[in-house]
């Protein structure tokens, strides 16, 4: 232990501008001098910091870690900034003009490592298993053999068997990084093996080349299956992938399928209602975080039915105002709903300004869990539940409900519909309000994955057309069995063909599919077809 | 002969053209501003032209040029390319501009050029490009790939220790020509050819899951990784998101974006990007007082302190105030004469350097390299001694090393040196 302190400190010593040794430096010194310097100097100053065991050591890395340690420039004190603002040295409280003048102390990539290797030294023994844990995984991916005596160390007393493995680990990669007899090797190569990971196949394929032939096969071996499972685990990300853009073009397309596939108009101005609504998310956060930025994680439960009725009013007035007096006229409805999508793009250009609007993810949205060796990222989770959730509601209004009778009955027979006295005018502007409402729906999810500008919608607006046509318009059943074939081959094509290719492909195919099946995936039969 | 001959009365008719034009026009000097208001590239592009009307205001208070005053004429190009090409002749041959600062995009600075060439006129192109290029009416303040890619290349090799590279852009001409050179570079610096994975997505990709996983595959090879990004516009906010979202830190994979600003930045929550890296010439977080008096001017002249400014931005300053320089060196407007005045016009840039107009219409830059910060700042980490000069011509792929462009004593945009000719009569 001590010869190690004193290895690390030879090395830290160079790098260490002070004439005097680091041992008598003490640890005020040490704190006051880190907002000096080069990040490299800075990276010497932290190693030492932790090297001297002092208790506030580890409150002091932690702060400078997350951009929390400040400097009062007149008078050189170094500061914490949060949670309560205080000298990082006396732990006095600061008033608030101190606080206020502190400028932060910057860190940069170099830093940040240098900070996270020292904090593991410090933490290897923390009381708490968390702190351990993440200490270990400082050590596993800063290996470094110098640490092995330490993580051996802790290894031996450790009782968590969470973080007992963990420790194994680290302690594996620095018997690989170091001078260690070949049997140890070979049994930290088994160790890592056992991971079967990316993180194992990054480590272990420099060894695969190694001149001793034992660790070579060993490795060769251990690299062999993790490529298998891999590959296997592979396809299903692959699979998780489609399912997660399918989900994507659920939503954009599945408002179009009432308005295109149930009611027939040519809708261009869809994507701007999913831009609609991304604004209106947009602007309800923007009133939480001014007003209750308690209530931040529920802003997009707020802005959904918020958004689901502005663009469905938004709907309502394009059918009332514009698209009932065009029934029937295909292509007059097509070049009069691109004019209003041009408007609307351009009315929210001149409000909210043409630059990028910044929607938070919400913390129950943000990162990723691991399923085997797949990654799934909480925000795509979330999208496609919400997408399977719209389509069922959708689903039941339509099926289910006297609204939805209504609405079916007028698409496939106005005439017969109006004479069994239904107001026809109104169910048309319901029915159009309820599809804009849904593509609003569509802007809440989207603005978590895309950016919110004026031009969300025209990225979308192709890809719904394709989605409704192919899965045959009129049927709900076929947007959904559309929207997740289309992502799914799109994604098993993306790795082999590139993201541009991939894309065309896929159009290829629906053209060549359409010129087959007119009426795509799931016709309507029978005497619905001419209506 | 007749080729000379035929410039001369060419130019004559342009000036003649510009001339009465001029006098029409109650005795103003008329630049011409072309940049897209409407469509994608409103997003960086407005801002641009914000910046263009400041400086025209503010040398208008300083007198004009030579006691005539300025006047700006706004186009709307809409993120159209064929459309930059009718609104520059528009500029030029309507409104009867002097000079115009416009472009952003290299699809449409390749659609105006030959209008340029046509109705001599002046174009000062303010962002970071692919090179290969040399033209006698255009003025490039941006950076050449020299000034910016393979600097940039050269911080992670030497201070990162890369030694996998994945090579990732947008499906167009700047990102296809800029990787081609940096693969050049890559390779003649020992670097295998299967260490090297180069990715193309299209404009405004916003589904980045398969090739962030891709690039993490490709990261666990066992050797340090970086990822080199040409991604354009507004694709990079989903693709930083997904980076976030599948955990890829800075501290393993960093990435290094040309195209990533202050402004782009400005729309995003920067929590998980802290270190990426960016490079340009110029950043927002430069501390010097040339600095601190631009960013101040601007939030007063956009009446708001919450915006940023950029490297374009700063390419446009530069490039104005050589205009006006040279404008007042040669006593007039006209544009041979102010083209000829250009080469060797020394102005202050922001960085706290003067940059120098090269014979070959490139400027000499500082090449910076940030890492981003959690306040959407870049904090610089790495600079070059001194300042670089542009190379038009990359000397990393065989078929541009021969060439050299020199338009004041050479007369050529593309000179062989081997051959010892012209290559041909524009590019």
């Amino acid at each position: 232990m001590l010869f190690l302190r004193a290895c690390l400190l030879a090395l830290l010593l160079p790098m260490f501008a002070a004439p005097a040794s680091a041992q008598t430096q003490d640890f005020d010194a040490l704190v006051t001098s880190l907002p000096e310097g080069s990040y490299s100097a800075r990276g010497a100053v932290v190693g030492a910091i932790a090297l001297t065991g002092d208790p506030r050591a580890e409150a002091i890395l932690t702060a400078l870690l997350d951009g929390a340690l400040g400097v009062i420039e007149t008078t050189g004190q170094v500061v914490i900034l949060a949670p309560a603002p205080a000298d990082a040295l006396a732990g006095t409280p600061l008033t608030d003009a101190e606080a206020t003048s502190a400028e932060r102390i910057r860190v940069n990539n170099g830093l940040r490592r240098d900070i996270r290797a020292a904090l593991g030294i410090l933490t290897l023994s923390d009381p708490d298993p968390a702190k351990r844990l993440a200490a270990a995984d400082a050590a596993f991916r800063a290996p470094d053999a110098a640490q092995y005596e330490l993580l051996d160390a802790a290894f031996q007393r450790e009782e968590n068997p969470a973080v007992k493995s963990r420790l194994a680990e680290a302690r594996a990669v620095a018997i690989l990084d170091g001078d260690f007899p070949d049997a140890e090797k070979r049994e930290a190569i088994d160790v890592i093996a056992d991971r079967g990971d990316a993180d194992a196949q990054r480590i272990l394929t420099p060894f695969a080349a190694s001149e001793d032939p034992d660790i070579a096969e060993a490795a060769a071996a251990a690299l062999a299956s993790i490529e298998q499972s891999r590959m296997l685990w592979g396809q299903a990300q692959n699979i998780w992938y489609g399912l997660s853009l399918g989900s994507v073009l659920l939503l954009a397309a599945i408002g179009l399928a009432i308005t295109f596939g149930v009611m027939g108009v040519i809708n261009m101005a869809h994507g701007e209602l999913v831009m609609l609504g991304a604004y209106t998310t947009y602007a309800v956060q923007e009133t939480i975080r001014q007003n209750a930025p308690g209530l931040f994680d529920w802003s997009l439960l707020i802005a959904a039915p918020l958004a689901f009725l502005v663009a469905g009013a938004v709907g309502v007035a394009i059918e009332r105002g514009i698209v009932r007096h065009l029934y029937g006229r295909a292509l007059e409805t097509l070049l009069a709903t691109w004019g209003v999508s041009l408007i609307l793009q351009q009315s929210v250009r001149s409000i909210f300004g043409p630059n990028n609007r910044e929607v938070g993810n919400p913390s129950w949205m943000s990162g990723s869990f691991d399923v085997g060796q797949m990654t799934v990222t909480w925000n795509r989770l979330w999208i496609l539940i919400f997408a399977l959730a719209v389509f069922a509601v959708l689903l039941f209004v339509m099926k289910r409900t006297a609204v939805g009778l209504q609405m079916r009955a007028v698409t496939q027979n106005r005439p017969m519909a109006a004479s069994m006295g239904i107001r026809t005018n109104w169910v048309d502007a319901l029915t159009f309000g309820l599809g804009a409402g849904i593509a609003g729906l569509a802007g809440v999810a989207l603005s978590q994955i895309d950016n919110v500008s004026p031009n969300l919608g025209q990225s979308y607006i192709v890809d719904s057309f394709m989605v409704v046509v192919f899965g045959g318009a009129g049927n709900i059943w076929g947007t959904l069995a559309g929207a997740f074939s289309l992502g799914i081959v799109n994604k098993f094509l993306e790795p082999y063909a590139g993201a541009v290719l991939a894309k065309i492909i896929v159009l290829v195919a629906i053209i060549l599919f359409i010129q087959k099946r007119p009426r795509g995936l799931f016709a309507v039969k029978g005497r619905a077809v001419e209506g | 002969m007749t080729f000379k001959a035929k410039t001369l009365f060419k130019a004559g008719i342009a000036s003649l053209l510009l001339s009465t034009a001029a006098i029409a026009q109650d005795d103003t000097i008329k630049v011409g501003v072309l940049h897209s208001l409407s469509g994608t590239m409103a997003i960086s592009e407005t801002t641009l032209k914000d910046v263009m009307l400041m400086l025209i205001d503010e040398q208008n208070k300083k007198g004009g040029i030579n006691g005539k005053m300025l006047e700006a004429v706004v186009v709307d190009p809409a993120s159209d390319w064929p459309l930059f090409a009718e609104k520059a002749r528009e500029l030029i041959e309507a409104n009867g501009v002097d000079v115009v600062f416009g472009c952003w995009t290299s699809v449409s600075r390749k659609s105006v050029l030959p209008v340029f060439e046509e109705l001599n006129s002046i174009l000062f192109y303010p962002v970071q490009y692919e090179g290969e290029e040399s033209q006698k009416n255009v003025f490039y303040t941006g950076a050449a790939p020299n000034q910016q890619a393979i600097p940039a290349v050269d911080y992670l090799m030497a201070e990162e220790g890369v030694e996998r590279w994945v090579l990732a852009g947008t499906d167009y001409v700047y990102p296809r020509t800029t990787n081609k050179i940096l693969e050049a570079y890559l390779i003649g610096k020992g670097v295998a050819p299967e260490d090297i994975m180069i990715n193309y997505t299209p404009f405004g990709h916003s589904d980045w899951q398969t090739i962030v996983s891709d690039i993490k595959t490709f990261g666990s090879a066992g050797k340090k990784t970086a990822v080199v990004s040409t991604i354009n516009g507004d694709a990079n906010v989903p693709f930083y998101k997904e980076l976030g979202n599948q955990g890829v830190s800075a501290e393993d994979i960093p990435v290094v974006a040309f195209s990533v600003g202050e402004e782009e930045l400005a729309g995003l929550d920067t929590t998980p990007l802290v270190g990426h890296l960016a490079a340009w010439n110029y950043f927002m977080s430069v501390d010097t007082p040339e600095n601190a008096e631009f960013i101040e001017k601007w939030q007063t002249f956009i009446g708001s302190e919450e915006r940023v400014t950029n490297d374009p931005m700063e390419a446009h300053y530069i490039g104005f105030n050589m205009w006006v320089k040279a404008v007042e060196a040669a006593g007039t407007t006209d544009a041979d004469a102010v083209i000829d005045a250009l080469p060797g016009i020394e102005v202050p840039n922001l960085t706290g350097g003067t940059s120098i107009m090269l014979p070959n219409h490139h400027i000499t830059k500082p090449v910076l390299v940030g890492e981003i910060q959690d306040d959407g700042q870049f904090d610089v980490v790495w600079e070059t001694d001194g300042l670089v000069e542009g190379d038009a011509w990359s000397d990393f792929l065989p078929e541009s090393a021969v060439l050299t462009s020199d338009w004041v004593e050479l007369k050529c945009g593309n000179y062989n040196t081997e051959t010892k000719t012209c290559g041909g009569a524009s590019n």
